[in-house]
C-alpha cells in the first residue's frame, strides 16, 4: 500500500483535529489533498513530530491530536514513546508510515527496511498498549477508526511503500503555519469554554 | 555539595510567580528540588522527558495550546537538544523560556561537566540565543519573570543559567 492512499482515507476524518506531520513526503501528501489551518507540518527537526503532539495532547484534553511520522523520524526519537506512555494522553493517535526507506533524502534504507527493527513491538516495549501494525489499505483504516473511537493512546504502525509524490513546495511559509495553528487552537478554546 | 534547600524554594516560587503552569524537564541534581516542588503542586503539569531535545517538541506543543511553559534542563541537556532549538524553535518562531542548569563552570570539581561548561556560552551566543546568569536568590525570581517575558515577546528561544552560587550550599 502507499502512504498517500492511507492519508487520503484518513482525510476527511483529520477535519475535526489537530494535525502534526513530519516533513517530506508525508508532509506534502498532506498538503495536496487541501492544506487546513488544524495542520502544522514539521518541516525539519526531524522526529519531534511525536513530541509535539504528546505536547499538545497533554495540554488540550479536549482536542484530539493526530501525529503523522515516519519510521526514520521515530527511530531518531526512540525516548519520546516512552514518554507516551508514561504520560498516556487519551486524546492521541499517533500514525507511524514505516517505508523502510529515508525517501526524501535519496531513499537510503532505513533499519526497518529488512524487518529486523520492528516498530510496533518497540511501541509495546516501550510501554504502549494499543498498538496495531497493519500492511493494507482496509486494515489501516480498520486500526484508525478504532484508535479514533478507543478514547485511549493508540498507536497504528503502517507498512508503506517508498514511493512518494514527485513535487515538492508549498504556498506557506513556515512560521505562518505556527501562528495560524495556534491562532486556530485558541479559537477552537474559546468557543468550547463559551460552549460549556 | 549539597543543592540549597532555600534557593530551590526560591526559584519554584519564581516560577510560580511568573504563572507557569508546565514544566518540562529532565532531572538533574541541582533541579532535583524543584522537580519535587512540581510534582507535588497540583497547578503545574510536570512532563520528565527522556532526553532533552524532545522537551523542545512538548514545549512547542504546550505554546501552540496556550500554556505557560518552562523548561529545565542541565546544559550537557541544552547541548543535546540545539537542533530541536534551531529547527523547530527558532525555524518558526515558537518561544521557549529554558531553565539550565549550568555545570561545569567556576569551581567545578567533576572533571567530566567542564568541557560542556566551558562552550555553554559560546553555543549560546553562536545560536543567538539571549541569556543572563542567575546567581543571586534576590533576583532569580524578576529573572525568571523577564526571561518568560522575553521569549514570548521576542518569539525566540531564552536561556537563564543558573550558576553554582544559586544551586549549592556555600562550603
Amino acid at each position: 500500500m502507499k502512504r498517500a492512499e492511507c492519508i487520503a482515507m484518513l482525510y476527511p476524518e483529520l477535519e475535526d483535529k489537530l494535525v502534526v506531520t513530519i516533513m517530506g513526503a508525508c508532509a506534502q501528501e498532506l498538503y495536496d489533498l487541501g492544506h487546513r489551518e488544524n495542520f502544522f507540518y514539521l518541516q525539519h527537526a526531524m522526529g519531534l513530530a511525536s513530541s509535539i503532539g504528546l505536547g499538545l495532547a497533554l495540554h488540550l484534553p479536549h482536542e484530539r491530536i493526530v501525529v503523522l511520522d515516519g519510521d526514520g523520524s521515530v527511530l531518531m526519537n526512540l525516548g519520546t514513546l516512552a514518554t507516551m506512555a508514561r504520560y498516556r494522553p487519551k486524546n492521541l493517535v499517533h500514525i507511524i508510515f514505516d517505508n523502510g526507506s529515508l525517501l526524501s533524502t535519496g531513499g537510503f534504507d532505513s533499519h526497518t527496511t529488512s524487518g529486523v527493527t520492528d516498530l510496533a513491538a518497540i511501541a509495546r516495549g516501550a510501554g504502549l498498549e494499543r498498538v496495531s501494525a497493519v500492511n493494507s489499505v482496509v486494515e489501516f483504516g480498520e486500526a484508525v477508526i478504532d484508535a479514533f473511537k478507543g478514547d485511549d493512546l493508540s498507536v497504528v504502525v503502517a507498512k508503506v511503500a517508498p514511493v512518494g509524490p514527485n513535487h515538492y513546495g508549498m504556498d506557506l511559509h513556515l512560521p505562518e503555519n505556527a501562528f495560524a495553528f495556534k491562532r486556530l487552537i485558541a479559537e477552537r478554546k474559546k468557543k468550547s469554554h463559551h460552549g460549556s | 555539595m549539597t543543592v540549597s534547600y532555600e534557593n530551590s524554594k526560591v526559584i519554584f516560587q519564581g516560577i510560580k510567580d511568573a504563572g507557569i503552569t508546565s514544566l518540562s524537564a529532565l532531572p538533574e541534581t541541582w533541579l532535583g528540588l524543584l522537580l519535587h516542588y512540581a510534582e507535588k503542586d497540583p497547578d503545574v503539569t510536570l512532563i520528565q522527558v527522556a532526553k532533552e531535545e524532545e522537551a523542545i517538541g512538548i514545549a512547542a506543543g504546550a505554546y501552540f495550546a496556550g500554556e505557560r511553559h518552562v523548561l529545565l534542563m542541565q546544559n550537557h541537556g541544552f547541548l543535546a537538544a540545539i537542533n530541536g532549538i534551531v529547527s523547530l524553535a527558532q525555524l518558526y518562531g515558537i518561544p521557549l523560556c529554558m531553565l539550565i542548569a549550568l555545570r561545569g563552570h567556576w569551581g567545578e570539581p567533576y572533571p567530566w561537566h567542564t568541557r560542556g561548561g566551558i562552550v555553554t556560552e559560546g553555543v549560546l551566543r553562536a545560536l543567538g540565543v539571549p541569556f543572563e546568569y542567575a546567581r543571586d536568590p534576590a533576583k532569580v525570581g524578576h529573572q525568571i519573570r523577564e526571561a518568560y517575558t522575553f521569549s514570548q515577546s521576542s518569539l525566540s528561544p531564552v536561556a537563564l543559567l543558573l550558576t553554582r552560587d544559586l544551586m549549592e550550599e556555600p562550603l
